[in-house]
């Protein structure tokens, strides 16, 4: 009863990274783009946290930390990039 | 089903139907301003929802402590709000125009203020 709960919430969570993916290649301004691959990787920590309990391992934690770190750096530098041209300020 | 599967499924299944939410929200809304505000907060939530199941359950049923589920739910937490804080000040500064049946634009005051003013 779990594991069949647990498998339908993964197929919701798919189709929930698929719409992100649809948003990220529509998406009419860079803004919403890098909103979308935001949402992206916010989605798959969560993913990767429900196939932690299908799987009953904890293998996949620190992969939980680096998606989480990498989502937030990137939107940073993407949201940097598009509003002066450059990601690091030198003045 | 056990009592603690119970609780276990009460969270996952809010963190899946918030994260459910934040896209049907990604893709209906009208502007990016919009956009920014679903996927920001519901999936945020459902995320964090999601990994204290997670947590709960190795805890309760494997007997393991995993704290670095926690320390994902806590940078989660602290990020998402600062990224979508970045996303919408880029997206205005670079001329992103607002809904068309939008009725109140404050910041366009004060940006006109701004580049009136002598530097």
């Amino acid at each position: 009863m779990f594991h069949t709960l647990l498998t339908i919430v993964l197929a919701v969570m798919s189709i929930s990274l698929f719409v992100c993916f649809i948003r990220t290649v529509v998406g009419p301004t860079m803004p919403d783009r890098i909103v979308a691959l935001d949402s992206f990787g916010i989605n798959l920590i969560g993913f990767i946290g429900i196939l932690m309990i299908v799987q009953e391992t904890v293998a996949y934690s620190e992969v939980i930390l680096v998606i989480s770190i990498l989502a937030f750096i990137g939107t940073i530098a993407l949201s940097k990039f598009i509003e002066r041209g450059v990601v690091f300020d030198r003045d | 089903m056990t009592a603690i599967e119970i609780i276990l499924s009460i969270f996952i299944l809010m963190g899946a139907f918030l994260s459910l939410l934040g896209s049907v929200g990604l893709i209906r809304f009208p502007d990016v301003y919009g956009r920014t505000h679903a996927a920001t907060k519901s999936a945020t939530l459902g995320v964090i929802s999601i990994m204290i199941a997670t947590f709960l359950f190795f805890l309760l049923v494997e007997g393991i402590f995993v704290g670095k589920v926690l320390l994902a739910i806590l940078f989660v937490f602290l990020t998402a709000p600062v990224a979508a804080l970045m996303v919408a000040r880029a997206a205005y500064r670079t001329g992103v125009p607002l809904w068309e049946k939008s009725v109140q634009d404050d910041l366009k005051k004060v940006y006109e203020k701004k580049l009136n003013e002598p530097q």
